[in-house]
């Protein structure tokens, strides 16, 4: 298709856009990007037409919540024991997404020298149905990180811009917390998150004693009726998918209900292959691949938003190009694939003497940690900028496949002191997993491989990464912080070998990839406006997690929800007075 | 997508019954008649001799593990990946033989006390020579995916104590429970 030379919008400039109704709005994944928009606007009355790359969902059927392993013949290792092999379904066999590290026949490219990983999940719902849940607000300072330290680029929209929609996504998904007057972790509208698990009891009082904050978490789960959502049941398996819908994903929350106005045409199996143009640059349709057929068709159009993720809709753009925009669609900044990033991540754990012999109990709660540790140190001058927040694991985990494989590396043998050894140690390990904001750098960038096309003739993604100084002395942080933690709960942590860069996540393996389709004043630094409008295409915008200025210490799916509302609402707003 | 009816038979079991009766139950029970009805499992990759050899390794490995069906379990996937059977086949193999070479008799047929002295010398990576590495690192495959279908039944989850995957109405921990830890952790 592409003959790497340029050539390869010829094609697409002699095709015939098929004849058919104009829709208002094409939305492009239902993640929780487009989840947000295709809510926003049905309850404005509008009809949408929404993408999905993937087939339905059926929650009834596709969540494995409640399953235990013995009712799997294999157990949760996969088909022929794959989890042995490292073949097995990447987080497990009852995870609740639809897709992995790697898709069959859907390649992409990293660059040499790089590594970088990247994970897709084909489904109404897209990655909302298996994420953790955590649901930060990015602080004041995070939005302004050049005009704090001097490094990076400001956001052109503030706090206070994005406030009243962080009000409006965390009333509507339902999100708990507590108020705590933390500059780096604001404050929002929350739901009682439920007490603290023992070791996180131990936990707390470990930080309390190194003077770090130790709070109540904020995930997306909620503890009371909401919105014809019964309250949680604490069966700690919201990775699964929840049946009764307790937690947030897209699908179920925002995509089923808006489809209940009658004003969603869902289109799934739909893998968008690139926007179509007319001579002022404006995008007239969306070409997409019909799966089950293997053809091309198109839906005409008034607008579009783009929300099949931050490189998803990256390519799509990079892959849009007319005689007027050879390297792409709303690309005249040069910028699109450009700044990516992804949180740093690094984690530590150890055996906890104390939890050892304790009464056992149900301690499944919500899926996630019921505490968590904001960055702490903003205001501190430390050998690297920005910052981090921790994570925690531990408790009475249903046992898996896996489960207890430390214990018998570390015991060997056999027998009843296998077994005695396997008893004692469950529930007492301990675990500490830090993200941490990772800087836009000039060889951190996607573009498209002009040498392969995935399976549908698409050509893909081609990945360029690297962590620099400021996350590789962060990481170093981490493990001294996370060591002093487990020592302070009587636990021996083991120095992991290695230097930090060994010892840091792999790029994209945090799966909070943000900012390749920069938001910005400057039409000349930044692919969209402050609205996620595209600079050069009035009637194009992105509501995922591309428009993403920086990628601080938090989990990104908040910020995109809020985000995706605001950008929505103004949408709405433009369509009306008839200015796209 | 649930249904409203549904959500509000859920909603009404947990005000009047704290514990949720889930769907999942009753297909635990189903699966278990199943079990019952069908009989014992017949191997499908491995040799009767085999499959015995196999069943008397995992028990002596994890007394009980019958109970998880981990020869079952182990045979199974084997007749799925022949891959995984190659390391069974070729292990308990390796087993007869080394029996053989130095008790004179099978594993099967060794005295119990044969059995285990094999096992002292091939369940520790300490004791790696090349007479014995291939015998160690079989061992540790056997002991992994003994140990993982114990764990995993519902004799060796009850064993451990995990008491979850039922749903509560509110999320509570017991006092007793976060006393002990304290008090032990000095903090």
């Amino acid at each position: 298709m592409d003959a790497g030379d340029g050539t390869f919008y010829h094609q697409v400039m002699f095709q015939i856009i098929r004849n058919g109704p104009v829709a208002d709005v094409v939305i492009i994944g239902s993640g929780a990007g487009g989840g947000t928009v295709t809510k926003v606007l049905t309850d404005l009355g509008m009809s949408v037409t929404l993408l999905e790359a993937g087939p339905m969902l059926h929650p009834e059927t596709d969540y494995l919540e409640h399953v235990w392993p013995y009712q799997v013949p294999h157990r949760g290792s996969g088909p022929g024991g794959a989890s042995y092999f490292g073949r097995g379904r990447d987080f497990g066999w009852f995870s609740a997404h639809a897709g992995g590290w790697h898709l069959e026949g859907e390649p992409y490219s990293v660059a040499e020298g790089s590594k970088f990983q990247w994970f897709r999940s084909r489904i109404v719902g897209g990655r909302t149905n298996h994420y953790g849940r955590i649901s930060l607000r990015y602080a004041d300072y995070d939005l302004k990180p050049y005009s704090r330290d001097g490094i990076g680029t400001d956001w052109p929209i503030s706090y206070d811009d994005i406030a009243p929609y962080y009000d409006k996504a965390e009333r509507f998904i339902g999100v708990t917390g507590s108020k705590e007057g933390i500059r780096s972790a604001p404050d929002g509208v929350f739901q009682q998150c439920p007490p603290p698990r023992v070791h996180e009891v131990l936990i707390k009082k470990a930080a309390d004693k190194l003077g770090i904050p130790c709070i109540p978490n904020r995930l997306a789960v909620i503890t009371k009726a909401t919105n014809g959502r019964p309250a949680c049941h604490y069966c700690g398996q919201c990775g699964r998918g929840c049946k009764t819908a307790s937690n947030y994903s897209s699908a179920q929350v925002q995509v089923f209900p808006a489809m209940k106005t009658g004003r969603v045409n869902l289109i799934t199996n739909a893998m968008a292959r690139e926007l179509i143009t007319d001579n002022e640059g404006k995008v007239t349709a969306v070409s997409y691949i019909d799966k089950a057929t293997r053809t091309e068709k198109q839906i005409r159009c008034r607008t579009v938003v783009l929300a099949a993720s931050c490189c998803e809709s990256t390519r799509l753009l990079l892959n849009s190009k007319g005689p007027r925009h050879t390297n792409g669609l709303g690309n005249s900044s040069g910028e699109v694939g450009r700044n990516l990033t992804d949180n740093t991540g690094f984690s530590l754990g150890a055996t906890i003497p104390a939890l050892a012999g304790m009464q056992r109990h149900d301690s499944d709660g919500m899926g996630g940690a019921h505490l968590y540790v904001p960055w702490w140190l903003w205001e501190k001058k430390l050998d690297f900028p920005r910052g981090y927040h921790i994570e925690l694991g531990g408790g009475y985990g249903m046992p898996g496949v896996g489960s207890f494989a430390g214990t018998v590396n570390r015991e060997e043998g056999y027998g009843e002191p296998l077994k005695k050894a396997i008893y004692e140690d469950y529930g007492t390990r301990v675990n500490f997993a830090g993200r941490g904001e990772m800087i836009p750098n000039q060889d951190t960038y996607c573009d498209i491989d002009p040498n392969v096309v995935d399976r549908w003739g698409i050509p893909v993604l081609k990945f360029h990464f690297k962590w620099t100084e400021a996350e590789l002395k962060q990481v170093e942080h981490m493990e001294k912080t996370f060591t002093e933690l487990l020592e302070a709960m009587g636990g021996k942590p083991v120095r992991r070998p290695g230097t930090a860069e060994q010892k840091i996540s792999t790029g994209g393996e945090i799966i909070h990839e943000v900012g390749a389709i920069r938001m910005g004043d400057n039409p000349r630094a930044s692919a969209l406006n402050k609205y996620c409008q595209s600079h050069d295409v009035k009637n194009l915008f992105v509501a995922d997690a591309a428009p993403f200025v920086s990628n601080p210490d938090k989990n990104p799916t908040l910020t995109i929800c809020a985000l995706a509302w605001r950008t929505a609402e103004y949408m709405a707003e433009e369509m009306r007075k008839g200015n796209v | 997508m649930y249904k409203r009816r549904e959500v509000l038979q859920r909603i009404a079991a947990l005000a009047l019954a704290g514990p949720i009766e889930f769907g999942s139950a009753q297909h635990v029970h189903e699966s278990v008649a199943e079990d019952t009805k069908s009989g014992p499992y017949k191997p499908q990759a491995l040799t009767a001799h085999e499959y015995e050899s196999l069943t008397a390794l995992c028990e002596l490995i994890v007394p009980g593990a019958s109970k998880g069906s981990a020869a079952a379990f182990i045979d199974l996937l084997s007749s799925q990946n022949p891959e995984m059977a190659a390391i069974y086949t070729g292990g308990l193999a390796w087993l007869d033989e080394a029996m053989k070479r130095q008790y004179s008799a099978d594993f099967l047929a060794a005295k119990a006390s044969e059995k285990t002295a094999m096992l002292d010398r091939i369940a520790y990576k300490k004791n790696e020579t090349s007479d014995l590495a291939a015998g160690i690192r079989f061992f540790a495959w056997a002991r992994r995916m003994t140990v993982d279908a114990y764990y995993t039944s519902a004799a060796g989850i009850a064993e451990v104590g995990y008491k979850g995957n039922v749903g509560m109405t509110e999320f509570k921990v017991p006092q007793e429970a976060i006393d002990y830890a304290v008090k032990r952790s000095g903090l």
